[in-house]
């Protein structure tokens, strides 16, 4: 194995700035008087938030930390007590188990919402979750009905504009309402401001993986910025982590610095980690220099590498769009085959490798299909499956046999180049 | 004379083969894996050691695979039993465009061209389609493994099983042999079952003959035969279709052998 490991400014500052937002979410489950909003990652409108200095809580960034410090299965297991079945989405279940555990966490203690938003309801467990959390909760959840793309063109037409945005009044309303005070329009550009800001450096990144060597991992690195691109956005600390980030990748790209010492793979990932298992899976990776250069994953809670940028002219509008048209998760099926071919044309990827997850049945149906178009098209492809939440589900030996045969059967007589694994 | 060993630990036997400069057989070792497996590697080396009288130091290169491949500490090289597989039956049967692989947990199919592998599919826990479906089926009827598939051979109205769960097959069983079923045909109904699932887990892959059936399973001429009719295409198989991935495994140690030789 060839990982450098480095840990930069960047690092360290996502660390520190995740802590402070952390910080104020104990603050706020202990009384400091700041309401809090759960919220999904799907297209989220935080920019709306951040008008009413409201703190958005992503109940999926909870789990998965919870997953990743190896802490997911005791409330895995609790929620199942209760009755919800083992197929069920185990972000669900490791959520529910820690409401009802008290809400502590090795990162913070969560606060009991104001708000419960549900911005992404493609998912019908979404609705049930949050319909689930406003009984626990005793508060209503606001359901943002957004319309999946339909059409072929992969554009929302002006009536769904005009839907969402007239859900996005009905929903001002109820921030005023939480807050006592009205939508003040300036502190909401400013908010989108500081977003637009925040995701074009966010597309400059991502495109620096066009280059060889890939200066990170687009895959394993992008999830140390993706928990700032939701939890900070709209702030002038998350500018302030991306413009760090930004500078720190470019400076590694000019240098022709990459996360291994040797790049020989470069692949597109489908899917979101199994975060119970993230080193282990990163190293089945690795150890045959392979590096992600684009992944789909990182680009649920926004797309913005294709163009996208908010408008502070237009807020709302451009919260409307972002929750269309934007996300990886409200888009057709062709639209993500798009995505991804377009990743391996112009990120200059090798394979294709399909992380299908158990809990999300909704995001993983037709990747079997997806598998088969680009293995039709030439792209050596491996779908392998686990799950991103409950450790139960990933067998190592398994994982790392189908990643090894697979990166064996693409390296082309691996002996004679001197594959040794 | 100089060879090359390839040692393939399994979840339940561990095959060993070592090979001639002119990639002839010239010795086979089989023993079972065990719980030991870094014991049950050396064991089966110093096996087919002895099987052929060859000396250690007579061997140039050693490459491990199977499920315990890291555990053949004393191997030159690790590589997984998918492409063991396809070199082997490339070796053996040179025409090998799809392998379809039944060992003891796993059932694959392996799209290959020219010895290399081009796709490849596996079960993924569930065992239905493996060797250790058909054991638990032979238990359960009272049966030694190696007879089922004979006997199978013999059935004339085959039954038809509700399930191709490892577990809930022996429920299943029970209640043909509580109706009186004869065995034959039990057991014609399992063969069925299972070679349909495996069928229909290499489609994946894509259906091209030419076929090279390999695994523990290859020895059960009744899944052969079944195999056979329902793919409508004449299956390759070898005595040696079980150790194709320990010989697969030896052909990457000659040629390891022999390239490090000529870049030296």
């Amino acid at each position: 194995m060839t990982e450098t490991h480095y840990q930069g400014k960047l690092h360290h500052l996502q660390k520190e700035l995740m802590s402070e937002y952390y910080a104020a979410l104990t603050a706020s489950a202990n009384g400091s008087g700041v309401p809090a909003a759960y919220l999904l990652i799907g297209g989220n409108p935080v920019e709306l938030l951040r008008a009413f200095d409201i703190l958005p809580v992503f109940p999926e960034v909870n789990a998965l930390q919870l997953a990743v410090r190896k802490q997911s299965l005791p409330f895995i297991q609790s929620a199942e007590f209760m009755g919800y079945s083992s197929d069920n989405c185990a972000y669900v279940k490791a959520d529910i188990g820690m409401y009802f555990g008290g809400r502590q966490t090795p990162f913070a203690t969560i606060p009991e919402p104001s708000l419960l938003l549900c911005n992404y309801v493609g998912c019908n467990v979404y609705l049930d979750w949050f319909g689930h959390l406003a009984e626990f909760t005793g508060q209503s959840a606001f359901q943002l009905d957004i319309p999946f793309i339909r059409s072929a063109s992969g554009k929302p037409s002006k009536e769904d504009i005009e839907y969402v945005l007239r859900q996005l009044h009905h929903l001002i309303g109820r921030c005023e309402e939480i807050t006592g005070r009205k939508l003040d329009e300036e502190k909401l550009r400013e908010a989108v401001r500081l977003s637009s800001l925040t995701g074009d450096l966010w597309a400059k990144i991502k495109h620096l993986t066009k280059r060889t060597p890939a200066p990170y991992d687009a895959y394993f690195d992008s999830v140390t910025m993706m928990a700032p691109l939701y939890c900070l956005r709209g702030t002038p600390q998350g500018l302030e982590f991306f413009e760090t980030a930004y500078a720190e990748l470019l400076a590694k790209a000019e240098a022709g610095i990459g996360p291994l010492e040797k790049e020989r793979f470069r692949y597109v990932i489908e899917g979101p980690p199994p975060w119970p298992h993230l080193r282990a899976f990163r190293d089945m990776f690795s150890r045959w220099d392979a590096v992600a250069v684009a992944s789909t994953y990182s680009t649920v809670g926004g797309l913005w590498e294709f163009g996208f940028t908010h408008d502070p002219d237009h807020p709302l509008e451009s919260i409307a769009r972002h929750l269309l048209e934007w996300n990886l998760t409200n888009r057709n099926f062709l639209q993500r085959y798009e995505q991804i071919e377009r990743y391996l044309e112009e990120w200059n990827a090798n394979a294709l490798i399909i992380h299908s997850v158990k809990s999300c049945r909704l995001f993983s149906a037709g990747q079997g299909d997806m598998r088969e178009y680009f293995t039709k098209r030439g792209v050596p492809t491996l779908l392998v499956e686990s799950d991103l939440e409950d450790p139960r589900y990933f067998s190592e030996a398994q994982m790392r046999n189908r990643i090894d045969a697979f990166f064996e059967s693409i390296a082309h007589r691996p002996i004679r180049e001197g594959v040794t694994a | 004379m100089k060879y090359a060993a390839g040692i393939d630990v399994g979840s339940t036997q561990t095959k060993c083969i070592i090979i001639d400069e002119n990639k002839q057989i010239v010795a086979r070792a089989l023993t079972d894996t065990g719980a030991n497996i870094t014991r049950a590697g050396e064991r089966g080396y110093e096996a087919v050691l002895a099987a052929g009288g060859i000396a250690r130091e007579d061997v140039l290169c050693v490459v491990g695979t199977g499920y315990g491949r890291f555990k053949v500490s004393f191997g030159d090289l690790q590589i997984t039993e998918i492409t063991c597989h396809a070199k082997g039956a490339s070796m053996l049967f040179p025409d090998t465009s799809t392998v379809i692989d039944m060992g003891g947990q796993d059932a694959k199919g392996i799209s290959v061209q020219n010895g290399e592998v081009v796709d490849f599919v596996m079960n993924d826990k569930c065992a239905a389609g493996t060797g250790r479906f058909l054991s638990t089926a032979a238990e359960t009827l009272g049966l030694a493994l190696d007879e089922i598939g004979a006997i199978s051979l013999k059935a004339r109205n085959p039954v038809r099983l509700s399930t191709v769960c490892t577990v809930f097959v022996e429920s299943d069983i029970m209640s043909y042999v509580a109706q009186g079923k004869k065995t034959e045909d039990i057991l014609g109904g399992i063969h069925s079952a299972i070679a349909a699932r495996t069928i229909a887990l290499v489609r994946r892959v894509g259906l091209k003959p030419n076929y090279t059936f390999t695994g523990g399973v290859s020895l059960n001429v009744g899944m052969v035969k079944m195999l056979e009719e329902k793919l409508g295409a004449p299956l390759n198989v070898s005595p040696d279709s079980h150790y194709m991935g320990a010989i697969g495994a030896a052909v990457f140690a000659l040629e390891h052998a022999m390239s490090t030789a000529a870049a030296s």
